[in-house]
């Protein structure tokens, strides 16, 4: 027993030590509120300990990579190198998300924010590693827990306080419903295989007989898609992202929208491709067969379609990121749906260079619209003359969303749909999910140019600088570097995904 | 050979100058400039060399392609980094260095954000350099795309008349032709056994018929609608109307032949059978956008309108040039996508640069009798307006008549059809002569004699650049062999050609 216990300890040292940091922020925060310490000086001690404490879980996972590939706890947290490079990712996106929180006003309770945020990476960080039914319900309690707090701390005036509250009742509610929907489709699942590990599941599935045919399990697949599209919100379990987004502070928006989403999507594909593997139903045109594939092609397109469209009538820039992840969810889902170890690799490669690219991008607006009077298209008119280095960068994360070359996200959509073509080579039976996600995202195109337009073109109302903090500065233009070197020297990761997957 | 250069001295340009200070005007319109010179120098320079090893290298090793580069970029799918240069591509890459350097002359009195607009000028440059060269599917699509964005905030930022409609119709059509290119590109990439996007180990491996038929028409419409073709090509007139005076160039000079150039470059070299079967519909929508382009520039009153037709027009004769598959006719349309690059900059910097900006207006009527006030414009745009006509002595003759002769081989109703646009080419140019820089003239005499204009004059980069440009049309007017010989030459060599 006590050695399980040190080998949990021993592989899980970044999980505890976040844990660790942030028990820690929260004292050292209750401390700092006894003494006459300014806002903004409090707020930048505990972020620095809280960034700290990410810098060194990641340097904790760096060190485990050449470590043996080990199963912990009977089958329900595995540790490889896969694992360990999106935990990574996770705490990267979290550590950009402290960063950007630094000058954004979160409140008085500065240490349950960043606490609330460490929780929410550890639920992340479990979620990637979890491969067993009960264990990915915990970690994605944990994560969709502390994300719905999150949510309700932009307190910068009533009416945003109020808009927050708002969203996060309204997100509190929706992942609340998709939780029920998930336990119950899982507690089919187990009911029915009498099993919860996924790698149990898949052997189970795949054979055929009497499990396989059930419309049981088809009921309880049914229900986990449903729990799982509400949590990375794709049509039509999308309705909360939008207002959850836009009253969400804009730091957590950016976490909302990139480390729960590859969290999420990282354990949907394994579960969908390990687990229900044996479900894939066909998705080719013409020769549609019920299964997974074919519910989430359906899903995909509504994502991509609406995603889109919806996104052309807003105006607040956070909505309108918010429609937009919509759709990107929507292609990351015909990856998925290709359902071959390419699909699996788009999947992942796209994941990180969406991630980034729109982190950067809510990165931006954190950093630009307590100056500018808030995140209506309109108040970053002329930006580039304002800030001209911030709107550079805008202009590199919004055009790698929609997918222009040289950026990496092109190439991860370039990828994704190769993907999805190669599925199929004869009949080419995806490829109408392709052109749909292409003709997508030429409207996509759309409105980043004209929130583009006006960071570019409109003739600013209010022609003062605005300055941003260096370390602002440095972190964001690090995350344009990397969106830039994924679109230019993809093969490195790429190789290194491909080579994962593998063993997936 | 270096020709390769050409783009990345192109990107460094354009680097440098976003370090500049933005006070800083004169340094960057010389940084631009110099960059844009130097890109110049490096493509002629490849291109004399080029000329004069020719046919040693057509005799010894068959081919007349020179690899610039060709190493693996993405090895997972097959990518390569590859570019090359012939004698199809290397006219285009000078073409490109001269509306770089010209456009830079005339953008010369830039006063607003002068230095993101040559940061934007000198990338969507480099990006089309890239294009030409690109050998490589993928990159070409890269390189292609690549050159969108910087067009958008071009027209939308610098522009007139409606801006912000036209830069967003020309991007969205530009961007949705590039996504039908994707879609194909997938596909060949996929039904080709090579598993590369190299077009060479593409070609190498022939693509099934049934495959070739459907994907073809995909990949030249893709293409095409950069290239202007009828019906898609309603972007046209407005972006060109839109965008400033070195947008307009870049547009009409050479971003219309991108699109004329993949269809050339991708479609028909990887698809031979698909081309075969579809190269009547592309003759006949050709014809109409011939003779359509003509019909609606005649009626025009926007001077810049007028000009913007004319484009659609002439490049119709690129497409219909293309679609003969003999010799002539594609080497005339290869031709024809230099010369019309260098007549539609002439005249595109007369309208915008010469006469709108010191007018204000580009009304037909309230024009009038500016061969008085500004007679270098009148001159220029004359001797551009003939040579759009076909004139003899003047580039734009060759390459009309060579597309005619190709056209009148594959069938003589083909040629019938486009010829008529060249009397209606006449008609509204000597028209367009006569309102803008002579009608009031005639009345204005009765009286005091006095133009009412008073206009600044033309400035010495303007006069520059208007030299090189007449300088170029007179040359390959009088000596073509400079040109075509290298064009015909490689044109030979492309597959499924008849003599």
């Amino acid at each position: 027993m006590t050695s399980m216990y040190l080998q949990i300890c021993g592989r899980l040292t970044a999980e505890i030590v976040l844990a660790v940091v942030a028990l820690a922020v929260l004292v050292l925060d209750l401390i700092l509120a006894r003494r006459t310490v300014t806002m903004s000086a409090r707020m930048q001690m505990v972020a620095c300990v809280a960034g700290f404490g990410l810098i060194a879980a990641m340097i904790v996972l760096v060190l485990g990579w050449d470590q043996e590939p080990v199963v912990l706890l009977g089958g329900t947290l595995v540790m490889d190198q896969l694992t360990i490079l999106f935990k990574f990712v996770v705490a990267g996106l979290s550590l950009l998300t402290v960063v950007i929180s630094i000058r954004y006003d979160v409140g008085r309770h500065v240490g349950e924010y960043f606490a609330m945020l460490l929780f929410g990476t550890i639920g992340m960080m479990l979620l990637v590693g979890a491969e067993e039914l009960i264990m990915i319900f915990v970690a994605l309690e944990l994560t969709s827990i502390s994300l719905y707090v999150l949510t309700a701390f932009n307190k910068a005036s009533p009416a945003l306080a109020r808009n927050s509250g708002e969203a996060a009742i309204k997100y509190f509610m929706f992942g609340g419903i998709s939780s029920a929907f998930l336990l119950f489709g899982l507690s089919y699942v187990y009911g029915l295989t009498g099993v919860t590990s996924l790698d149990d599941l898949s052997r189970i599935i795949s054979q055929p007989g009497a499990v396989h045919a059930s419309p049981m399990l088809a009921a309880g697949m049914l229900f986990v898609i449903v729990g799982f599209g509400f949590k990375v919100a794709v049509v039509p379990f999308h309705l909360w992202a939008p207002d959850a987004y836009e009253g969400a502070p804009t730091p957590v928006t950016a976490l909302i929208a990139t480390g729960s989403k590859v969290a999420s999507f990282f354990v949907l594909l394994k579960l969908m491709l390990v687990s229900f593997g044996g479900m894939a139903g066909s998705a080719f045109w013409g020769h549609f067969a019920s299964g997974w594939t074919m519910l989430l092609a359906v899903v995909a397109t509504a994502s991509m379609v609406l995603g889109n469209f919806a996104a052309i009538a807003q105006h607040n820039v956070k909505r309108l990121l918010a429609y937009s992840s919509i759709a990107h969810a929507g292609y990351i889902l015909v990856g998925l749906v290709a359902a071959t170890k390419m699909g699996a690799t788009s999947v992942l490669f796209y994941l990180i260079v969406y991630a980034l690219a729109n982190l950067g991008a809510f990165g931006v607006l954190a950093a630009l619209s307590g100056r500018a009077g808030g995140e209506d298209m309109a108040n970053f008119n002329g930006m580039a003359r304002r800030a001209p280095f911030m709107s550079l960068l805008m202009l590199v994360f919004l055009l790698s969303l929609a997918g222009i070359p040289p950026l990496g996200g092109f190439l991860g959509k370039f990828y994704l749909f190769a993907a999805a073509v190669q599925r199929d080579p004869q009949q080419f039976g995806l490829l109408w999910l392709v052109i749909i996600g292409l003709l997508t995202s030429a409207v996509s195109l759309y409105y980043y140019l004209i929130v583009l337009k006006h960071f570019y073109v409109e003739k600013p109302v209010d022609a003062s600088r605005i300055e941003t903090p260096v370390y602002l500065n440095v972190a964001l233009a690090l995350v344009a570097a990397g969106v830039i070197a994924l679109g230019l020297f993809p093969q490195a990761l790429l190789a290194l995904l491909d080579n994962l997957v593998g063993n997936l | 050979m270096y020709t390769d250069w050409t783009i990345y001295l192109t990107f460094a340009g354009a680097g440098l100058i976003m370090l500049l200070p933005r006070e800083a005007k004169t340094a960057i319109c010389w940084t631009a400039l110099l960059t844009g010179m130097a890109g110049l120098a490096v493509a002629l320079w490849g291109y004399f060399t080029y000329n004069s090893g020719m046919n040693e290298l057509i005799r010894t090793r068959g081919t007349g392609l020179i690899d610039l580069a060709d190493v693996p970029w993405i090895p997972a799918l097959g990518i390569h980094y590859h570019l090359a240069v012939d004698g199809i591509n290397f006219p285009l890459v000078v073409l490109n260095g001269f509306v770089c350097v010209t456009g830079i002359l005339f953008s010369w009195n830039i006063e607003e954000r002068t230095k993101e607009f040559f940061a934007f000028f000198l990338i969507l440059i480099a990006g089309v350099y890239g294009v030409f060269m690109a050998m490589d599917l993928f990159l070409l699509l890269v390189f292609y795309e690549l050159a969108i964005v910087p067009k958008y905030f071009i027209i939308a930022i610098w522009g007139s008349t409606r801006k912000e409609y036209g830069a967003m119709k020309l991007v969205m059509y530009s961007f949705i032709g590039s996504a039908v290119v994707f879609i194909a590109i997938l596909v060949t990439y996929f039904a080709s056994p090579a598993h590369s996007f190299d077009l060479f180990a593409l070609r190498s491996q022939p693509i099934a018929y049934n495959v070739q038929v459907w994907v073809f028409p995909l990949m030249f419409a893709g293409f095409a609608v950069l290239a202007g073709m009828w019906p898609f090509h309603t972007w046209a007139p407005t972006g060109h109307v839109a965008a400033p005076t070195a947008g307009s160039m870049l547009l009409a000079g050479v971003v219309m032949k991108l699109g004329a150039y993949g269809c050339l470059r991708a479609a028909m070299f990887l698809f031979p059978q698909g081309m075969e079967h579809w190269r009547w519909v592309i003759a006949w929508l050709a014809v109409v956008g011939i003779v359509y382009g003509a019909g609606v520039a005649l009626v025009q009153k926007d001077f810049k309108f007028i000009i913007g037709y004319s484009s659609v027009s002439h490049m119709g004769f690129v497409l219909l040039g293309l679609a003969t598959l003999n010799v002539i006719g594609m080497s005339g349309a290869v031709l024809q996508m230099f010369s019309h690059g260098i007549i539609a900059s002439l005249l595109f910097a007369v309208v915008g640069r010469m006469v709108y900006d010191r007018t204000h207006t580009r009304q037909l009527d309230e024009l009038g009798g500016l061969a008085k006030a500004i007679p270098f414009a009148c001159v220029t745009f004359v001797i551009a307006g003939v040579a759009s006509m076909g004139m003899p002595g003047f580039s734009g003759f060759w390459a009309e008549f060579q597309v005619l002769i190709g056209a009148f081989k594959m069938n003589p109703w083909l040629a019938v059809g486009a010829a008529v646009s060249i009397a209606i080419t006449a008609a509204y140019i000597l028209n367009t002569i006569h309102k803008v820089f002579f009608a009031e003239e005639e009345q204005a005499h009765a009286g005091s004699g006095e133009s009412r204009w008073q206009l600044p004059p033309i400035s010495l980069p303007e006069k520059i650049a208007s030299v090189i440009l007449l300088a170029l049309l007179v040359i390959i007017g009088f000596y073509p062999s400079i040109m075509l010989d290298m064009i015909k030459a490689n044109v030979e060599l492309f597959p499924g050609i008849t003599k």
